[in-house]
């Protein structure tokens, strides 16, 4: 689905990510772990193609980046990014119905199709109770569903999300979370996220990427990343693991 | 079709036709009223001279002149609050308007200096227009970072928007300086010219080719402008080409202000509240909102310079008095609600 190859991303003279040769396939679902700064909203900017890398390039279904038009990018990717700024008041129906952008150039007004598709997305996100709200006015946990119902809406096989579960209350981490890893298993979509609840992100997730933020990295199946030993050091703090039924919960050791 | 789609389309369809019509009662209203009104009765027939181009009777006149006026106020107040609507999307700020990266201030430089050297009335023209052409090239290679085209737009447009405050700033110290050493008998037309005056501006079809492009523009990008006033950056993921768009809304914009000044001098307030009341009233979807803003600009405008021309006749008010000073409440009136 997405590749890099021999990616490097540099803040400055700071390397974040160096020789970054990465492959995610189809129906995969990943989560980019790593501290604070360490290049995780950095490398998912370069993936949706809002930032140039400093080396290398990334590649979807084998074909550059840079050699794709952006309509048709658009109809293969979609972007959920960390955070938002509303400066007009649109309604929430008309955020949504915005993503449906890239399916027509030539048409001036939306069309029943786009209506529903917009309205599934409320639906499956539980705020099309809002539909007719101003988007200024929502708080932060119903702002971030709305938009990743549009995300929803543009759909799209690649998914990358940046930090998704953020302002979410703990009913709708879980019930976003799931929604995600069924989008893959059923649909066999690919999804990208940066996130920072390990346990969550053990348990929707089939691989990991880890990063230092000094270049070093590690990616793979999530029961061979989401070691306590690697997380440990990727996360610099001690990181316990304890099994809960089919579960594994992640616990931060205490600080000494 | 799902009522959604049809409820939308009939609604925009509705809105439109009725402001074509205030528009046109606008221009006619402009026409009736005056220090010499033209009565109801006398109307159809100074209409149908007036279309046919060879008015006889004193009604045919007055309508005459008055419609060349008034079409004159339509095109200017139209272009302002497009470039209104342009730049506010431009910025993603719903506060700016076309004065706020200095084009007009550049226009007036070049309007007050002609003047100050009592240059002919197609020069001050020429030189305002000039003036309106150089600050926009002095930005656009400043700040050319927010307007790279591209597929990567990373950023905002903040730095956009500090160069032309900082440029109109520049200029607004050239006009104080060529204000204060100007002599007397000079000093009454260069003021006027600063607040706007619609007075002896001859009609000209350039202003309204301008228009016509402006609105072709905004209305096929019209969808694009949704979308990166939602999503700013982010709009590129959604196949925005950002740069472009930027660019395109910028070289608009700034040639529909250079038109507007170079027309009738900097009047202001049309910009900023008549897109801002068409938001209130319509909402933010660009597809209404740049018709509609450009119909009701080229209205209002043509209504504030009717009431500023028989408010106190026989003397004249320059029509931007009458619109900042309608406009100033208003626009407070809309902030403090928005706001609650």
């Amino acid at each position: 689905m997405i590749g890099t190859h021999q990616l490097r991303l540099a803040m400055g003279k700071r390397t974040l990510v160096d020789k970054l040769d990465w492959q995610v396939g189809d129906g995969e679902c990943w989560s980019v772990i790593g501290r604070n700064g360490a290049g995780k909203s950095t490398l998912l900017r370069t993936l949706a193609g809002l930032r140039q890398p400093e080396a290398g390039y990334v590649s979807i279904d084998r074909r550059a980046l840079g050699e794709w038009p952006l309509q048709e990018l658009a109809l293969k990717r979609a972007f959920l990014a960390q955070a938002r700024n509303d400066a007009f008041s649109y309604s929430v129906i008309e955020t949504v119905l915005s993503a449906r952008h890239p399916y027509h150039d030539n048409r001036y007004w939306e069309n029943s199709d786009d209506h529903q598709a917009a309205i599934a997305a409320l639906a499956a996100m539980e705020v099309d109770h809002l539909a007719a709200r101003d988007v200024r006015t929502l708080s932060g946990g119903e702002r971030q569903r709305v938009a990743i119902a549009a995300m929803l809406a543009q759909d799209t096989p690649l998914l990358l999300l940046d930090e998704p579960a953020n302002a979410l209350d703990l009913a709708h981490q879980v019930s976003v979370m799931s929604l995600l890893s069924k989008l893959c298993r059923e649909q066999r979509k690919t999804v990208v996220m940066v996130g920072h609840d390990l346990t969550l992100a053990h348990s929707v997730s089939s691989h990991a990427l880890l990063l230092m933020g000094d270049g070093r990295w590690l990616a793979g199946q999530v029961e061979e990343v989401m070691q306590p030993a690697v997380l440990s050091e990727y996360l610099d703090h001690p990181i316990e693991t304890v099994r809960h039924g089919e579960r594994t919960i992640f616990i931060p050791g205490s600080p000494q | 079709m799902h009522p959604l789609s049809a409820n939308l389309r009939l609604r925009a369809v509705t809105v439109i036709l009725l402001l074509v019509l205030l528009s046109l009662a606008s221009v006619v209203a402009a026409g009736m009223i005056g220090s010499v009104s033209i009565p109801l009765a006398d109307l159809p027939g100074a209409l149908r001279e007036f279309i046919s181009g060879q008015p006889t009777s004193l009604p045919g006149h007055l309508l005459g002149l008055r419609a060349e006026r008034a079409a004159t106020a339509f095109v200017t107040g139209a272009s302002l609050s497009l470039a209104g609507v342009m730049m506010q999307a431009l910025l993603r700020n719903p506060l700016a308007d076309p004065y706020v990266l200095g084009i007009s201030s550049g226009a007036s430089v070049g309007a007050l200096a002609a003047l100050l050297f009592m240059c002919a009335a197609w020069m001050v023209d020429a030189a305002s227009f000039a003036g309106a052409v150089a600050v926009s090239m002095m930005l656009y290679f400043l700040a050319r970072r927010d307007l790279r085209g591209g597929t990567a737009a990373e950023g905002g447009t903040a730095l956009l928007l500090l160069t032309g405050v900082i440029l109109s700033a520049g200029c607004i110290a050239l006009v104080t300086l060529m204000l204060s050493i100007a002599p007397e008998s000079r000093l009454r037309t260069m003021v006027f010219w600063l607040i706007g005056d619609l007075s002896g501006s001859p009609i000209r079809w350039l202003p309204w080719i301008v228009l016509a492009g402006g609105l072709a523009f905004a209305l096929r990008a019209a969808r694009s402008l949704n979308v990166m006033a939602l999503h700013a950056e982010a709009a590129a993921t959604l196949g925005i080409r950002v740069g472009a768009l930027r660019k395109g809304l910028f070289f608009c914009s700034g040639l529909l202000t250079a038109s507007a000044v170079t027309t009738a001098g900097s009047i202001g307030f049309v910009g900023l509240i008549v897109p801002h009341a068409c938001r209130f009233a319509f909402g933010p979807d660009h597809r209404l909102l740049v018709p509609s803003a450009t119909l009701i600009g080229g209205a209002y405008l043509v209504l504030a310079d009717t009431v500023a021309r028989t408010i106190i006749a026989p003397q004249q008010l320059p029509a931007g008095v009458v619109t900042a000073l309608v406009g100033t409440p208003v626009f407070l009136y809309q902030l403090h609600r928005l706001r609650k």
